[in-house]
């Protein structure tokens, strides 16, 4: 049974098995053209296949958006040490839980892309990490693995093509730090989730000192339909630079939240409105997160013609994200919300740099009192200073990615600090008031 | 590659070698960047983000600790988006900080206090509720207060990669993110307080010198360990002729910031209450206090007396006077008393590998290249308990330099952790084809080699067509050096021969000699009886040697008298006084007083430890080292012996102690925190 | 190691002093790189949690919908707070982050189930199961 109903609206490429019977299993998989892809990379030079990755403007889909086939080019083929290939499924950006359908309903689609992965820059075993909370996903992920050790789709000499792959699930223990790349592979190899000094970067140096390609689950279930139809068809999907669908994960104030695969370029509106149904209860749009709590938060205002992709972000000074789409309506308090995100960074800051650890947990606590009505008119600038001073000084993105969302609220929702000021109580709150740990 | 890059670093061009950091460049042209968690020759944090620079053509603030340079790169430093990034990283820093400077002991001398006052803002902006925990006792030694703690972890890679030893890590994450011990509420490790001496603030602080003083009250005096052999300098921080504090805090000498639990902490036999302060004579069976006056007339009188009827004198010297009251004590054997009958307890075969070794230039090890030779060969000894400074030297070299590291001993050993190969038991040979194939070698020994032993480790050594140094591991601070300066009955100064031998030390104890003097020594620990008609003793302590003394003379120790000792690998440094304790007397003035009050001052010369030092340096073969660079501080090592040593010297007399961190001999067992950190080690 | 840590307390409940013991054996590292490890992660706890962990999720996506409200009914009802047990030790709570399920929020993990689009009513069915659940 799906989470949601799927949409009109959607260009179902990577989402195509979603919904058939049984369709996490292999022969489903195999009976939908599963594997074909692989098949069709082995008979290509692994430069081909890096270039029809590139042809296809794929951008990494876990939040920072940087070129697929560029990424995969870094990594030094004739290196002497064995090159590894790990699938970043540690979701855990908030707003975000588009990964989670992509391996329960099709996991072997996940299996065939890091196959090709590996077969463009010569890698022979890999691992999913996969955050601790999805236990049940790891329990499908390892039977589809099992399958396709079976079938002879993992393993030594992969059909016959003398191509050699193993694969395994590892699992995370609960860190959102850990989805930043570097600090996953320190957690796969056993560490604390503490990211690395960059450079050098994980294409070079990576899991266990040896190069290692690094996606994000959505990545890699794009490149089999990217092989299988040309990248240029993909590409075509999207807008100039960036191709193909995005699996969005509309949730907050919609009357249909739900994930959806949309085109790239999708217009935000038509989203909310057509494929989510509206803002809940007929109420005005206040606020839109284009992808995760990390992006700086837009206005209603702003997202009257924006589209989603990464340019059109870009010029209203946000990102695509992860594709987790958060929708607040008019009643939604602001300063709840700046609260509730800086408290969700202060507690997953992994406290390695200074202005992160200190930042965070200090604005947490302003925040807290300030929704609780003990703020001071200087305490809003306040907010913004410090948020200013983490920014693009911290050790890893984490930094910034508090920071963000909160100088973009304080600046564009400036009068609602204000409403809290002189000890009122939150104008949003009807009872009680924000739990605090 | 080229062999160094050009870059302009606040509008100065700088050149440096490829690979070289950004805040080591600046350092090299006189810039300062600030910085925690940065610390030279341990691993890379780029957590504290003080260092961060601007990068012509990045967009953002660099780490300049992690940054390497590169051709053509223009740093700023000083700008005013730099100043403001170190100004609001402070105010981070600060605002879960106690800021309780007034009773912190690291005040005066705090890392975070002098970053603040100099890049920090006058104010801070927090007003909420700081994050505190209370303050806990890792060990005797070492205490740590969270709140003070700035997470740049410091201890716990100095622990780790400096002393391989792992016993600090990190617990928690985020803001509550804590340092924490290795075994539950404690730490079970070396107790070698490097931990606390690397902390920037006053998180980690000494169990021994918390609340004592202000830093700023405390003279610091850079002397030498006088525990072990490796000769570690020290500065003693001191303040009214007491000993507050041991640490290496200008990183100089041969042993850089390293010091072990002995150097760092086990200072305070010095104050012992069963120090002895006052000449004991024996009045009616009994020891009773006297006047030095008293005590000297006794001594001589017995002296000429003997002299007068022939009778026969033996002579124990010590492993840790100075190389001044060695030499000065042999030439008052040989030279007034007429005696060969002079000797030490010997703790290695130094005397067969210089013979082995005789005629060869540039044979023997500094401790400077255990950290800089490709390869280490340990042959017997547990380096990391026995000889920590040497332990910590092989290892730094292993990590920066990736030496090769080979371990021959009987049991497991720290070494092993590292070690290209690790062989049990005593047989090196197996070790030939790999070593064969070093570019070059430093072999360490310990007393499980000798006479023969020495000699075949050597043949194997030079038969493998590779430069080969060589180290003989001796117990004490001037083990080498009492064998250098002839305390042996058959060698004079310099390993000449002394003519017709006189009797070794457990012969002298055995005979009915008239007078038996024994100096800073022990030899009657075990309880045997004593057998000469008369024994003096110098020592600081009543011992069980002094017990059955006639005269014992009160001494100083190696804190409160100057002078020189030659270390395990024979580089001479000099004792500098840190301290005075009233009635006690360095062992060279004890002598000369007696020369005096015999009469025979003058046939030995002064007793001025400069003068003795200058004879030295004039007469004793390998001594003629550089003035200079003891007189600042320096190790000079002594030249190799030109030539054979042509008098059998027998080897069976060798044995080691094996002192471990936590037992140094008599001194060990009068430190009050040497032995409480037994205790709570027993405790457990 | 961390999913070692993880199934190991699945099994003991939580990560108890003979399990870092034994941990740290069998993969070579010391006590203390377990500890340092396993409390870093939110997941693995040093104390014993209810037979039925309920985590109810209080992020953004889910706070939308009124999570907190459901946090503090949950608090209320069972008389306990974040990361505390119910004296039979039947239930524990806890306050999350982000547990992925945001289309579907508000959204409350037990143990390692997901409940999807929970509701005050729902939430009280849910822990009323619970607690007569063997």
């Amino acid at each position: 049974m799906l989470y949601n109903e799927p949409s009109p609206l959607e260009t179902r490429v990577l989402s195509r098995r979603f919904g058939m019977p049984n369709s996490a299993s292999i022969d489903t998989y195999l009976a939908t053209d599963g594997y074909k892809a692989f098949l069709k990379a082995r008979g290509m030079k692994p430069e081909e296949i890096i270039e029809e990755v590139k042809i296809s403007n794929l951008r990494g889909r876990g939040g920072a958006g940087f070129p697929t086939g560029m990424k995969w080019s870094f990594v030094p083929r004739n290196s002497p040490k064995p090159k590894y290939i790990v699938v970043n499924a540690d979701e855990s950006e908030p707003g975000t839980c588009k990964d989670r359908l992509l391996m329960e309903y099709d996991p072997h689609q996940l299996i065939e892309g890091v196959l090709i992965a590996a077969l463009s820059v010569d890698a022979h075993a890999g691992w999913i990490y996969i955050r601790g909370e999805y236990r049940y996903l790891i329990e499908i992920m390892d039977k589809a693995l099992n399958e396709a050790y079976h079938k002879g789709w993992l393993g030594k000499n992969i059909q016959g093509t003398g191509f050699d792959f193993d694969l395994y699930t590892h699992s995370g223990a609960g860190a959102y730090e850990c989805g930043e790349e570097s600090a996953l592979l320190e957690s796969l190899e056993g560490k604390r989730g503490i990211p690395r000094i960059r450079p050098p970067f994980p294409a070079v140096v990576g899991a266990f000192q040896c190069p290692t390609i690094l996606n994000n689950v959505e990545t890699y279930c794009a490149v089999p339909a990217i092989i299988r139809d040309g990248g240029k068809a993909f590409a075509d999907l999207g807008v100039p630079k960036a191709g193909g669908t995005k699996l969005t994960c509309l949730t907050g104030h919609v009357n249909k939240p739900g994930v959806y695969e949309l085109t790239l370029g999708f217009p935000v509106m038509k989203m909310i409105n057509e494929v989510g149904g509206g803002v809940r209860n007929g109420k005005k749009l206040k606020a839109f997160i284009p992808g995760g709590s990390s992006c700086p938060i837009l206005t209603g205002e702003e997202c009257q013609d924006a589209t989603m992709d990464y340019d059109s972000m870009a010029a209203r000074k946000s990102m695509l994200g992860s594709g987790g789409v958060v929708v607040m309506d008019e009643d939604t308090c602001m300063v709840k919300a700046a609260l509730r995100i800086m408290r969700f960074y202060a507690h997953e800051s992994c406290g390695w740099c200074i202005p992160c650890r200190e930042g965070t947990t200090w604005l947490r606590k302003i925040l807290t009192r300030f929704h609780e009505g003990q703020g001071t008119r200087s305490d809003i600038d306040l907010i913004g200073d410090l948020s200013k001073n983490m920014l693009g000084r911290t050790f890893c993105p984490l930094g910034d990615a508090a920071a963000l969302p909160t100088i973009s609220i304080v600046e564009k929702f400036r009068q609602e600090f204000e409403d809290h000021l002189n000890g009122r109580p939150c104008p949003f709150e009807h009872a009680g008031h924000m739990v605090t740990v | 590659m080229p062999d160094s890059v050009k870059l302009t670093i606040d509008g100065h061009e700088v050149q440096a070698a490829p690979g070289t950091l950004v805040i080591d460049a600046a350092k090299q042209a006189g810039i300062e960047i600030p910085a925690f968690c940065y610390y030279e020759g341990l691993t890379l944090q780029a957590a504290c983000r003080m260092c961060l620079v601007e990068v012509e053509k990045m967009p953002k603030l660099q780490a300049a600790c992690t940054l390497p340079v590169a051709e053509g790169m223009i740093v700023r430093t000083e700008t005013s988006q730099v100043a403001t990034a170190r100004k609001y990283t402070l105010e981070f820093l600060l605002t879960n900080h106690p800021l309780d400077c007034p009773v912190c002991d690291k005040g005066g001398e705090c890392e975070l206090q002098d970053m603040v006052f100099r890049y920090g803002a006058g104010e801070s902006r927090f007003t909420e509720i700081k994050i505190h925990t209370p303050e806990k006792q890792y060990s005797p030694v070492v205490y740590f207060d969270a709140p003070r703690c700035i997470l740049c972890f410091r201890c716990v890679r100095i622990c780790n990669e400096g002393m391989g030893v792992g016993a600090l890590g990190v617990i928690n994450r985020g803001a509550v993110s804590e340092i924490a011990p290795n075994v539950g509420d404690h730490l079970e490790c070396d107790e070698c307080g490097a931990c606390v001496d690397i902390c920037p603030v006053g998180a980690l602080t000494s169990g021994a010198y918390r609340y004592q003083t202000r830093p700023w009250e405390m003279t610091h005096v850079g002397t030498i360990c006088t525990h072990c052999a490796d000769g570690c300098k020290t500065t003693l921080g001191t303040r009214n002729d007491r000993i507050l504090r041991g640490n290496n805090r200008d990183h100089s000498g041969i042993n850089g910031e390293f010091l072990c639990v002995k150097g760092r902490y086990a200072y305070d036999f010095y104050d012992h209450p069963d120090r002895l302060q006052a000449p004991l004579v024996r009045v009616n069976r009994k020891l009773e206090e006297t006047s030095w006056a008293q005590a000297l007339e006794t001594v001589a009188k017995k002296f000429n007396e003997t002299l007068a009827g022939g009778g026969s004198f033996g002579v124990i010297g010590s492993n840790h006077t100075t190389n001044e009251e060695n030499f000065y004590l042999q030439k008052f054997a040989r030279e007034v008393l007429g005696t060969n009958h002079i000797d030490h307890h010997r703790t290695g075969d130094v005397v067969t590998l210089l013979d082995a070794l005789s005629g060869q230039q540039d044979k023997l090890a500094t401790v400077a290249d255990l950290y800089q030779r490709k390869a280490i060969l340990v042959v017997g000894a547990d380096l990391a308990i026995e000889h920590p400074l040497l332990s910590y030297q092989i290892r730094a070299n292993y990590r920066h330099h990736q030496a090769r590291i080979y371990v021959v001993t009987p049991g497991p050993v720290r070494e092993d952790n590292y070690a290209a190969a690790s062989v049990r038991g005593h047989e090196y040979e197996s070790l030939r084809e790999k070593l064969k194939v070093e570019p070059e070698l430093v072999i360490l020994f310990d007393d499980s080699v000798k006479g023969d032993g020495v000699r075949k480790l050597v043949d194997f050594g030079e038969s493998l067509g590779i430069p080969v140094k060589y180290i003989c591991l001796v117990d004490y601070s001037n083990s080498r050096g009492a064998v250098d300066m002839g305390l042996t009955p058959e060698l004079l100064p310099g390993y000449h021969p002394a003519g017709q031998p006189g009797m070794h030390a457990q012969e002298m104890l055995a005979a009915d000699l008239n007078v038996l003097w024994v100096v800073g020594s022990n030899p009657l620990k075990a309880g045997a009886s004593r057998k000469a008609g008369f024994l003096l003793v110098q020592d600081m302590f009543l011992t069980e040697t002094a017990q059955q003394a006639d005269v014992v003379l009160p001494a100083a120790c190696a804190y409160e008298k100057i002078g020189t000792v030659t270390n395990v690998t024979g580089e001479v440094q000099r004792l500098k006084r840190g301290v005075n304790t009233m009635g006690a007397k360095p062992d060279l003035e004890i002598m000369g007083f007696i020369a005096r009050e015999m009469g025979v001052a003058a046939k030995l010369g002064p007793w001025a430890p400069e003068i003795v030092f200058e004879e030295i340096r004039k007469t004793v073969r390998g001594y003629q080292i550089p003035l200079p660079v003891i007189a600042t501080g320096g190790a000079a090592q002594t030249m190799p012996v030109n030539g054979r040593i042509p008098v059998e010297v027998p080897s069976g007399l060798v044995r080691s102690d094996h002192n471990g961190l936590f037992d140094s001999g008599t001194l060990g067992r009068y430190s009050k925190v040497l032995n409480s950190v037994i205790e709570s080690r027993l405790s457990r | 190691m961390i999913p070692m840590l993880l199934y190991a307390q699945d099994e003991v409940g939580h990560v108890s002093d003979e399990l870092i013991e034994e941990i740290a054996r069998r993969v070579g590292v010391t006590p203390l790189q377990v500890n340092e490890v396993l409390t870093y992660y939110s997941m693995l706890h040093r104390k014993p949690l209810g037979k039925y962990h309920v985590q109810i999720c209080t992020n953004i996506s889910c706070l939308l919908w009124d999570a907190d409200k459901l946090w503090e009914q949950a608090c209320h009802k069972l008389g306990i707070g974040h990361k505390e047990a119910t004296g039979d030790g039947q239930i524990s709570l806890e306050e999350v982050e982000c547990i992925g399920a945001c289309s579907w929020a508000p959204a409350v993990q037990v143990n390692y189930d997901f409940h999807h689009f929970v509701t005050s009513e729902k939430l009280d069915q849910l822990l009323d199961g619970l607690r007569k659940k063997q």
